[in-house]
């Protein structure tokens, strides 16, 4: 008689209705191709690393140096390009490599050392952060003809909006994250270490592996929203994407998934970043509200969303524990 | 909700108090400020807001908090809205290209204030900054001509090193005193752009120097001056006569101490970038003048000749 695990999906889902219809009554224009354009394609980076943040999240854990590793990967490849001279191609491979070994290696350590991912991948957050100011402090160009060509791919809408491909590598993303969470040996186990690690280990799931491989997602994914970023801006800069950490948390909150760990689905990711998203493009068509606006009412979202697991957690705990207290009577 | 309404009263009742002369054409205006990390910045808002509503524009702001992302976010919602012009003050010169040419298809102009960016000139109407070598310049000649012809030993307070405004006001200054020979830069440090700083290395400055030796202080910006003036005091010595002080930005504090005769002249960098960028928008509108790709607001010089206390008032409401 447990509730369903996807209740908290569905108030996602109608929080998103909720506050797109709340928009169009004021501001018609937001109904539009455009927006809808610009909701996946300034959103593209965020998305792509709350995936990752999502598989973390899923398996009880955290991980904090998602916002810089997108900025030193974005200065990697500036710098790579201008200075070494190798093909776009080859540097996003190099960077997806790093960045999958740096993620992989936080793994190892919170797995092995047995330290909470909090402190390990803080430390990481530092590290690449200065990293990223170690390659360059001034913001560098990348002009090589293969982004301007990556750039001009684009779908445009009858209204002039423009559907861009870093918009459809958000949602690519996605879709394969759901494929990986729920139809894999991998993401059954990321959801049974979330549950509960001693219980994974006892049903037989690869704990070591298990741990690298989520952060090794997350560190590999946030390198992806590297390149992402540095497509969106054609540029790389290591003071970008500060805090990009928390907004993807906050998105993988609203979205639903319960922040002990063990439930929770990348769709309802997708409408946290959109939520999110929807929010601010809201402030900017009243142009009179202060854009700080953006901070309370994320705010108050996710407290919303905290309250409601706690809730849904008593609604189960008072179900089981009558079952349970019989058990031991008979 | 209370915040939006009192706003939106308040530029209501400034919208009734402007003359009658002013065109209420209810042009939009999108404009992206990177944030409000200094106080010039809170009064370039302050101003940009009172010049749109004094035109009669409707303006839409949006603080970026000094994110980039959000700038980017920002000018393609102005776009998506169909707004007749969009201003922005970049957070970084990189990274432009696309929104702003998203932007030119959907036929907005785009004026830049205070900074400009590294993307085609095609992509904006114009720039409209301050020249800051000019400002450094504007400062050195008030030196030589408030110096005449006697020796003078400067002491120099730098801004944050590296910092384009502090290279750029260092190489001003030395090109304009270049030609005097009797004036020559003896310590020159940076104070970080802080009051707090440029205390602490005006007073090094005046045990190394020896506070009789020397004749003038430049600083880089009002706030190191202001924290120089306080050293000067405590060493006994009148900043203003026993040691010159001029400076550069004109911020309320300046006018005080020229008021008072503890600072000598200041120059300015007007937080007033929108009007320039509303009179070429005007002209655009009109009759598709282009201006020139980049407009200079004017350095202008503040000495103990202007009416400082008159200024002081008129600026300490803006939000410095």
């Amino acid at each position: 008689m447990r509730h369903s695990p996807r209740l908290p999906l569905y108030v996602t889902l109608a929080t998103f209705l909720l506050a797109l219809i709340a928009c169009v009554a004021q501001f018609p224009a937001m109904l539009s191709w455009r927006v809808a354009a610009n909701l996946l394609t300034d959103n593209a980076f965020l998305g792509i690393v709350a995936v990752g943040m999502t598989f973390v999240i899923l398996s009880g854990g955290i991980d904090l140096s998602v916002g810089s590793v997108i900025a030193f990967t974005s200065v990697f490849l500036a710098v790579l390009i201008r200075d070494a001279g190798i093909h776009p191609l080859a540097a996003f491979a190099l960077a997806l490599g790093v960045s999958t070994l740096f993620g992989a290696a936080m793994g190892a350590i919170i797995h092995h050392l047995e330290m909470p991912p909090f402190i390990v991948t803080l430390a990481g957050m530092f590290l690449m952060r200065g990293m990223a100011y170690v390659l360059s402090t001034d913001s560098v160009p990348v002009t090589h003809e293969f982004y301007g060509w990556l750039q001009s791919l684009y779908w445009r809408a009858p209204d002039g909006g423009r559907f861009r491909l870093i918009g459809f590598l958000m949602i690519l993303t996605f879709l394969l994250a759901m494929l990986a969470l729920h139809r894999t040996r991998f993401g059954q186990n990321v959801y049974a270490l979330g549950g509960s690690a001693q219980t994974a280990q006892l049903m037989g799931v690869p704990l070591a592996r298990t741990t690298i491989g989520i952060y090794a997602v997350s560190g590999g994914l946030a390198g992806f929203a590297g390149i992402v970023y540095s497509l969106y801006t054609s540029a790389g800069y290591s003071l970008a994407t500060v805090g990009v950490e928390l907004d993807a948390i906050a998105a993988v909150v609203i979205g639903g998934t319960l922040l002990s760990g063990g439930a929770g689905f990348v769709l309802g990711t997708f409408f946290g970043v959109l939520i999110m998203g929807l929010i601010q493009t809201y402030i900017v068509f009243d142009g009179q509200l202060s854009s700080w606006w953006t901070k309370i009412v994320i705010g108050g979202l996710l407290f919303a969303f905290i309250l409601l697991q706690k809730v849904l957690g008593w609604a189960t705990t008072a179900r089981i524990r009558p079952a349970t207290a019989s058990a031991a009577r008979s | 909700m209370i915040h939006r309404n009192t706003l939106r009263g308040l530029l209501l009742g400034a919208a009734m108090l402007t003359p009658a002369s002013a065109r209420a054409a209810g042009e939009t205006i999108g404009f992206s400020q990177i944030g409000s990390e200094s106080g010039w910045r809170a009064a370039e808002t302050t101003v940009t807001r009172q010049s749109a509503t004094e035109r009669g524009y409707d303006l839409k702001f949006a603080d970026a908090q000094q994110k980039q992302e959000n700038q980017i976010r920002a000018l393609r919602s102005f776009i998506a809205q169909g707004v007749d012009a969009i201003l922005v003050a970049p957070v970084v010169a990189t990274g432009w290209d696309e929104v702003l040419k998203e932007a030119r298809d959907a036929e907005i102009p785009v004026v830049l204030l205070d900074r400009t960016v590294d993307a085609p000139d095609d992509l904006y109407l114009t720039a409209v900054t301050s020249d800051t070598v000019h400002e450094g310049v504007v400062a050195g000649d008030w030196l030589k001509e408030a110096v005449g012809d006697r020796a003078c030993n400067i002491v120099e307070l730098q801004g944050t090193t590296g910092s384009s405004p502090a290279i750029a006001r260092k190489k001003g200054f030395e090109q304009s005193i270049a030609s005097a020979p009797n004036l020559k830069i003896t310590r020159s440090q940076t104070g970080d752009f802080t009051r707090a700083q440029g205390k602490v290395v005006m007073e090094s400055f005046l045990k190394s120097e020896g506070g009789a030796n020397i004749c003038a202080l430049y600083a880089h910006n009002d706030d190191m001056a202001v924290g120089a003036i306080q050293a000067i005091k405590e060493a006994g010595l009148k900043p203003g006569s026993d040691i010159l002080v001029v400076s550069i930005d004109a911020v309320p504090d300046i006018h005080l101490a020229i008021a008072q005769g503890e600072a000598n002249a200041t120059v300015e960098l007007t937080p007033d970038m929108a009007g320039p960028a509303f009179d070429a928008l005007e002209a655009f509108w009109k009759d598709g003048t282009l201006p020139p790709k980049w407009i200079q607001t004017e350095s202008r010089l503040y000495t103990s000749a202007d009416d400082n206390q008159a200024v002081y008032e008129e600026k300490k409401g803006l939000g410095y």
